[in-house]
């Protein structure tokens, strides 16, 4: 059995000051193997990629490969060690072509032997069935397609184990079949693959093992299948599930009585989102569903004007109102989380502070800046509010783990007080307590009278929490599912169906 | 609770006060060299009821460049590339200026004051033509006011209608030297009230929110109600009064307008006073307390070396030297090693990371 163990980490522990991040933890990848490591943010997965990777040295604990005890010193010995890493963001040149991608940097010589390199691409390519030309640009390829040759490039380096740190995040379903379609092919070559990610039915869906970690310990390494989905969230989260599946949505208002909050008729956007109507009531959650690119975000931001509005009508509480910007939709009280949380929410280099008052700060206009108390009170206020883990209001957002990066956007928007806030993918790519967090905060938001439009790409969580949902299928509404007991499989069929 | 917001505030300071360790300890090295060479550095003497000597001089040569690297910031902050044309558009507003007060007849503080606000106006104009195509057309800032950079001078030669037109009355005399009674030289004056509007400016308004915010983030920055374009624009005009200033300034210490060399090559001055400033020239966060202590510790730069007695000739070059010397230390890789040496000096045990870090700090970034 013995001879199968790639890599042995023993008694690994690594502090930082303040914190120590990982705390004697073990762990072991076999030949062919596809290992799973889970946990909360800050669990210690990332340190323990990057004490495998040699990017930092462990205080503490052995490591071996193939029962050779090492201790790389930088993350090139590594990869000569034949451990070949590809990281969420996508390291490569995108002006450069797939080839010279594949190739370049690690070459032996000085010139570029571009027809042997560009054979060899091809060869690579056609060997793990990556649809790519070797020649073709890379900007040009889809986004799996890039995620694939990273991970082509690191296989190359006669990669005996492979770590993927969250490769699916940007992709959609059936790209993520593709990546995992290529993990399988070289688990049959009999490297050992260690995946990272916060999908849990990824997890399940191509892991052999899994190992958990929380607050930088070892929690256990299980075979996945048999350990069930519901147990493995609560070793995750150190709790007990109850807290999941308290979460119950509210009853679908009586619509047709009451004038909603907002109501828009034939609504469109410079997006290409269909013209479509669209109301939401006082204390309602709803949202849009559907496959990504099914105009479901692109509907959102018409909402908001945060593309540019070509056509329709708005009412708010029965009232017209035009919407033509983003600062329209605020000051009629609507608030928008956007999907893309690094890219339109967080401004990086602000501290936690100016993010959290921004939008109620351009609300009060430019010649009316909060006093520095004011500031920092509201601040404060929701950082304990949302329990918000930061060292102090004045640190840097970029520095915040992406759950509390998220809070902090929730916090801006609450500090307006919208009448009604439309939540983007509120919970992706945050850990499992605080997709939790964020969804209980939906429903007792609601409670208090606050109307919200909620997006997801899981969609039980839109099940859990949406008390009518609204099916999207290419840019248009196809029809729309409210009641208690409404099943993925409803939504899937009429979606299916929709398209008649 | 009142101990630890004193605390806490004290914090915020000091770590605002270490953005300026760069500019304030090569300010403190430059003095150190120019007592080393001779110890009466801050001797001051006085003629006529004013103040001279080697520190009033260096706030009154600074004073343009002061002016303008407080637009240059904004400007860099916001849109994320520097103008280069404020020497050229400086050399227009002050044309202007020099048009206005020949043409009036009897120079009163009227005129002087009419003519002033006449080329504040003009560098509005500046800030419009240069914001237009920096905001709205999203030309990149330095090709958009490269268009001035190379057109401005013959515009202002054009404005003057012949060459070196003189001002000569008493009231830009005083402008430009010092008004009989008041111990301070004027240009001295006018730039410190210039940084007070600024400062109250930035004090009650959210300038620095906005700009920040754009200059980081512009499509997060609309979709929290900014309008990016107008902020861009918004530190064009504030620029153009900036060049206006300084161009007013400029002008009436020389006694006349030279289009050819009037604030020649200050840009490069300017954009060099915001990076010595700790700012980042990629846009977002900035100081403008960093920009000012850049633009004097230049201009102290070129006075030491006056002092040392190199020869105008070569100065550039010990400048050239001088500033490289500066970017290296001031660079990310050797702040994050120093940050660490500093570090492990704390915890002790400095030996072992001297090594480590050598390795290590280039790697981790």
């Amino acid at each position: 059995m013995s001879e199968n163990i790639l890599l042995k980490m023993e008694g690994i522990s690594k502090s930082f000051p303040g914190v120590k991040a990982l705390d004697n933890v073990d762990f072991a990848l076999r030949k062919g193997e596809i290992h799973a490591i889970v946990g909360e943010n800050g669990a210690g997965k990332s340190t323990l990629i990057k004490v495998i990777t040699g990017v930092y040295e462990e205080d503490a604990g052995r490591i071996a490969l193939n029962g050779m005890p090492i201790h790389f010193k930088s993350p090139k010995e590594a990869q000569d060690m034949g451990i070949g890493t590809v990281y969420q963001e996508i390291a490569l040149c995108h002006n450069l072509t797939v080839a010279e991608n594949m190739f370049i940097g690690r070459g032996q010589h000085t010139f570029v032997q571009w027809k042997q390199m560009t054979e060899k691409a091809a060869q690579m390519l056609d060997s793990l069935d990556i649809p790519a030309s070797p020649t073709q640009e890379l900007s040009s390829c889809s986004l799996a397609v890039q995620q694939m040759i990273a991970i082509a490039r690191a296989v190359d380096m006669d990669c005996k184990i492979l770590i993927l740190d969250e490769p699916t995040s940007s992709l959609d379903e059936d790209e993520v079949k593709k990546i995992f379609d290529l993990m399988r092919e070289l688990k049959s070559r009999g490297v050992g693959i260690i995946f990272i990610t916060h999908f849990i039915d990824q997890v399940y869906e191509i892991s052999d093992k899994i190992t958990v970690l929380r607050n930088g310990a070892l929690i256990g390494e299980y075979q996945a299948s048999v350990l069930p989905q519901i147990e493995l969230i609560s070793k995750m989260m150190g709790k007990a599930l109850s807290d999941i599946s308290k979460i119950k949505k509210h009853e679908p208002l009586k619509s047709d009585s009451i004038v909603p909050v907002y109501e828009a008729t034939a609504l469109s956007s410079a997006a290409g989102v269909r013209p479509f109507d669209f109301n939401i009531q006082k204390g309602e959650v709803n949202g849009f569903v559907g496959l990504i690119g099914s105009g479901r975000s692109e509907s959102a931001r018409a909402i908001f004007a945060a593309d540019k509005v070509t056509g329709g009508e708005v009412k708010m509480k029965g009232k017209k109102v035009k919407i033509k910007s983003p600062l329209n939709a605020m000051k009629q009280g609507i608030g928008y989380l956007p999907e893309d949380r690094k890219g339109d929410g967080i401004i990086t280099e602000l501290s936690v502070r100016d993010n959290i008052i921004l939008a109620l700060q351009v609300m009060k206009g430019f010649s009316r800046p909060l006093s520095r108390k004011q500031a920092e009170e509201f601040s404060n206020q929701y950082i304990q509010k949302l329990s918000i883990k930061t060292p102090s209001i004045n640190t840097p957002i970029a520095s915040l783990s992406g759950g509390n990066q998220q809070k902090v956007i929730l916090a801006r928007w609450l500090l307006t007080h919208p009448m009604y806030l439309i939540l983007d993918e509120p919970t992706r790519g945050i850990d499992v307590g605080t997709k939790v967090e964020i969804q209980k905060l939906v429903l007792e938001l609601a409670e208090e009278g606050m109307s919200l439009t909620f997006i997801s790409s899981e969609i039980d969580e839109m099940l859990r929490t949406c008390s009518r949902l609204i099916v999207m299928k290419d840019r248009e509404i196809v029809g729309e599912l409210s009641g208690m007991d409404v099943t993925e499989h409803d939504v899937m069929s009429m979606i299916a169906r929709g398209g008649e | 609770m009142q101990r630890s917001e004193i605390h806490s505030g004290l914090k915020a300071y000091l770590s605002r006060l270490s953005n300026l360790f760069l500019p304030l300890s090569v300010l403190v090295l430059l003095i150190v060299i120019n007592l080393i060479k001779g110890a009466d550095y801050f001797s001051f003497t006085m003629v006529k009821g004013a103040i001279y000597g080697n520190i009033p001089n260096i706030l009154f040569g600074a004073s343009e460049l002061v002016i303008l690297s407080i637009g240059m910031t904004l400007v860099i902050a916001a849109s994320q590339g520097p103008d280069i044309a404020i020497g050229a558009a400086a050399t227009i507003t002050s044309a202007v200026f020099v048009w206005f007060v020949l043409n009036a007849g009897e120079v009163t503080l009227l005129t002087i004051v009419a003519a002033f606000l006449i080329s504040c106006v003009a560098g509005l104009v500046i800030g419009v033509f240069n914001g237009s195509l920096v905001s709205i057309l999203r030309v990149q800032p330095v090709i958009a006011t490269l268009i001035l950079f190379m057109g401005g001078r013959s515009i202002a030669f054009m404005i003057d209608g012949k060459l070196s037109p003189i001002i000569a009355n008493d009231i830009s005399n005083q402008i430009g030297t010092v008004i009989p009674g008041v111990p301070v030289q004027t240009p001295i004056i006018l730039t410190v009230v210039f940084i007070a509007i600024v400062a109250v400016v930035l004090k009650t308004t959210n300038l620095r929110l906005y700009v920040e915010s754009v200059g980081i983030n512009p499509d997060a920055a609309r979709l929290n109600g900014i309008n990016p374009k107008k902020i861009i624009f918004l530190t064009f005009l504030i620029m153009g009064i900036c060049t206006a200033v300084a161009g007013f300034i400029a002008v009436n210490k020389a006694g006349r307008h030279d289009s050819v060399n009037l604030l020649k090559f200050i840009m490069m001055d300017a954009i060099l006073a915001v990076a010595i400033g700790g700012n980042n020239l990629s846009g977002g966060k900035f100081s403008i307390t960093g920009s000012i202590i850049g633009a004097y510790t230049i201009e102290i730069l070129n006075r030491t070396l006056l002092r040392l007695e190199i020869e105008t000739e070569t100065i550039k070059a010990f400048k050239a030297v001088f500033i490289i010397i500066l970017m290296v230390v001031g660079s990310p890789v050797v702040r994050v090693f120093a940050g660490k040496v500093i570090n492990r000096i704390r915890t002790g045990g400095f030996r072992s990371v001297l090594k480590r870090s050598a390795t290590k700090s280039v790697k981790e970034e």
